[in-house]
């Protein structure tokens, strides 16, 4: 009895893993948030920056609506979770002004703006109002990680081929040391300007869910092998 | 393989796609040959490097696609596209330039919406605003006219400027673009426009020798020949006259009314016509079957909309000259002009006799 409650619970937080990083993938698949996700992916760092911004957010909000579930009338829940959102946004937003300053000017807008961003109402909404604490925080983890995983992936294609560097800009994020992450990788006289403008994000994100959906057909091709079905389709009328 | 442009009856004789396609193509020639004459070799080169990666990504594609590539190649679409965007760069543009552009046109806005037929945007054009928004410098280093360069250009200068960005004896595209005096010169719709912002007149700024007689210098002959060109698919029936008589109608009107009120800020309605890519636009890229309206009614809205437009951004935008982005927003219309000039039906009432 006790070995197959452990195993369960493994299996849902496995489930969430692979949720939260590839099958719902904020990002790519349920194409939430999309506003800051083409907006401050023109390099590796900022979408760094507000990838882990985004993350801490969901998980504090998760932990904190799924703490609050059971005392929260059900007609007012949707503005109580926009405050709790806000609130831990205004949380962040201060510490990441106080402490990353560079990065908070970067990021600009965008900080206080996760408040709007759909993830974070859609996971308070859907799966933190629902469960207990320790799955909604994990699946707040979990989505975050997708999230800035994607964002990651965006900022460093935009920004090798715009501008020919990646993680330009790292000690903007992570202090003086971090100057050495920065990698040039060629010089070009002209710069792919695109890349970096609001249409290339737009290109390179549709060529970043094709991609998943190509991995994901060929995955589904694997795992089944095809039946060979016999149906007989009724050709003459039966009289009843 | 025919590609159906008509609304019912259907019982046309139709030329095949690749019969149209070459039509275009041969039409194009004298466009061609005056833009290789004023504005040099580079132009043959270009095309030649267009064609050569439009066919090799069209090919790609379409093996990638699972569909007949032999067939598909032969419909000769793929080759009006690299034309086109091949005369519409600078002429030394260097060679990466045209390659990146015809790769997207093919690969990104025809073969990913689905093939000849079924793309959105004009594909040339949409490679040519990708060009331009990614590099500006080189996409407006026009060369001045073949009278007013400084250093004549041989065919072996063409290929060395266009592979190692300095001509044979060692000049830059910067350095080929000087007068004598050593300043850049810009193409004539280039320097009105910075002339006007710098409150010089049209008048004033008409005197400095980019400018000939009508329009730019060399810009003249393009033009004329591309109209040429453009009456012969006329007379061939390849487009029909309702989309150019538009464009360049529009495009008339507006200039003449802005010219009337203020002769000293706006260039004149035939300056307009025969400056640019105006006849280019008109008769070859904004007739595109594919991206083009395709009831009656509908391409005299559309080609109406590509000159208003290309007033516009000529005198008001931040570009030179208008026609890519122009043709682009007309495009985007289609769906809802299609939608809203639908042509009777036999033997139904119209709409508004219900």
């Amino acid at each position: 009895m006790e070995a197959s409650v452990v195993e369960n619970k493994m299996n849902q937080y496995q489930e969430l893993v692979r949720q939260g990083l590839w099958k719902n993938n904020p990002g790519l698949v349920q194409l939430l948030g999309l506003c800051p996700l083409l907006a401050v992916t023109n390099s590796l760092a900022s979408a760094l920056g507000l990838g882990l911004a985004t993350m801490l957010v969901l998980l504090s909000t998760n932990t904190v609506v799924s703490l609050i579930r059971n005392y929260v009338p059900n007609e007012i829940r949707i503005p109580v979770f926009v405050m709790v959102i806000a609130s831990v946004v205004t949380v962040i937003e201060l510490l990441m002004h106080a402490f990353m300053y560079n990065l908070y000017q970067a990021l600009g807008i965008f900080i206080p703006l996760i408040v709007t961003n759909c993830i974070v109402i859609g996971r308070a909404e859907a799966f933190a109002s629902k469960n207990a604490v320790a799955p909604a925080a994990f699946d707040g983890l979990m989505m975050g990680t997708g999230f800035a995983l994607v964002l990651c992936t965006l900022g460093a294609v935009r920004e090798v081929i715009g501008s020919g560097t990646l993680f330009a800009g790292a000690d903007l994020l992570l202090g003086d040391w971090a100057k050495v992450l920065t990698i040039h990788l060629y010089q070009a006289d002209n710069q792919f300007l695109l890349a970096i403008l609001p249409p290339g994000a737009f290109l390179v994100m549709g060529f970043l869910i094709a991609g998943k959906n190509a991995v994901d057909a060929r995955i589904a091709a694997k795992a089944k092998p095809v039946e060979q079905k016999i149906s007989r389709a009724r050709v003459t009328h039966v009289s009843t | 393989m025919s590609f159906k442009i008509a609304s019912s009856p259907h019982q046309h004789i139709q030329k095949t796609t690749a019969q149209l396609m070459k039509l275009v193509a041969l039409a194009a020639v004298p466009g061609i040959a005056v833009q290789a004459y004023f504005f040099g070799y580079g132009v043959l080169i270009q095309l030649l490097l267009a064609i050569i990666t439009a066919l090799l990504c069209e090919a790609a594609v379409l093996a990638l696609r699972g569909k007949k590539v032999k067939a598909k190649l032969l419909d000769h679409s793929a080759l009006v596209t690299a034309l086109l965007l091949a005369v519409a760069i600078p002429s030394y543009a260097p060679w990466w330039l045209v390659v990146i552009g015809t790769a997207f046109a093919i690969i990104v806005v025809k073969q990913l919406y689905g093939g000849l037929g079924n793309n959105l945007f004009n594909p040339a054009m949409a490679a040519y605003v990708l060009l331009l928004v990614s590099f500006p410098l080189p996409m407006t280093s026009w060369l001045p006219a073949a009278p007013l360069q400084q250093q004549s250009l041989s065919p072996a200068d063409a290929v060395c400027t266009i592979f190692t960005n300095f001509s044979c004896s060692g000049y830059s595209i910067s350095q080929l673009r000087q007068d004598a005096d050593g300043i850049s010169m810009a193409t004539p719709l280039d320097t009105l426009k910075t002339d006007l912002s710098q409150g010089y007149t049209t008048e004033e700024s008409m005197k400095k020798p980019v400018f000939g007689w009508l329009s730019g210098e060399g810009w003249f002959w393009v033009n004329l020949a591309y109209l040429l060109g453009g009456l012969f698919l006329l007379q061939q029936k390849v487009i029909q006259w309702r989309i150019p008589v538009a464009v360049l109608g529009s495009l008339f009107g507006f200039s003449l009314i802005a010219w009337l009120l203020s002769p000293d800020t706006n260039a004149s309605p035939l300056f307009q016509l025969f400056s640019g890519a105006t006849m280019l636009a008109a008769f070859f890229i904004a007739t595109d079957p594919v991206s083009a309206s395709t009831t009656e009614k509908g391409r005299l809205i559309f080609g109406a909309l590509i000159g208003g437009l290309a007033f516009v951004i000529r005198s008001y935008g931040g570009y030179p000259d208008a026609f890519a982005f122009a043709v682009m927003l007309a495009n985007m219309t289609v769906p809802l002009i299609d939608y809203y000039t639908q042509p009777r039906t036999y033997g139904h009432k119209s709409k508004g006799a219900r």
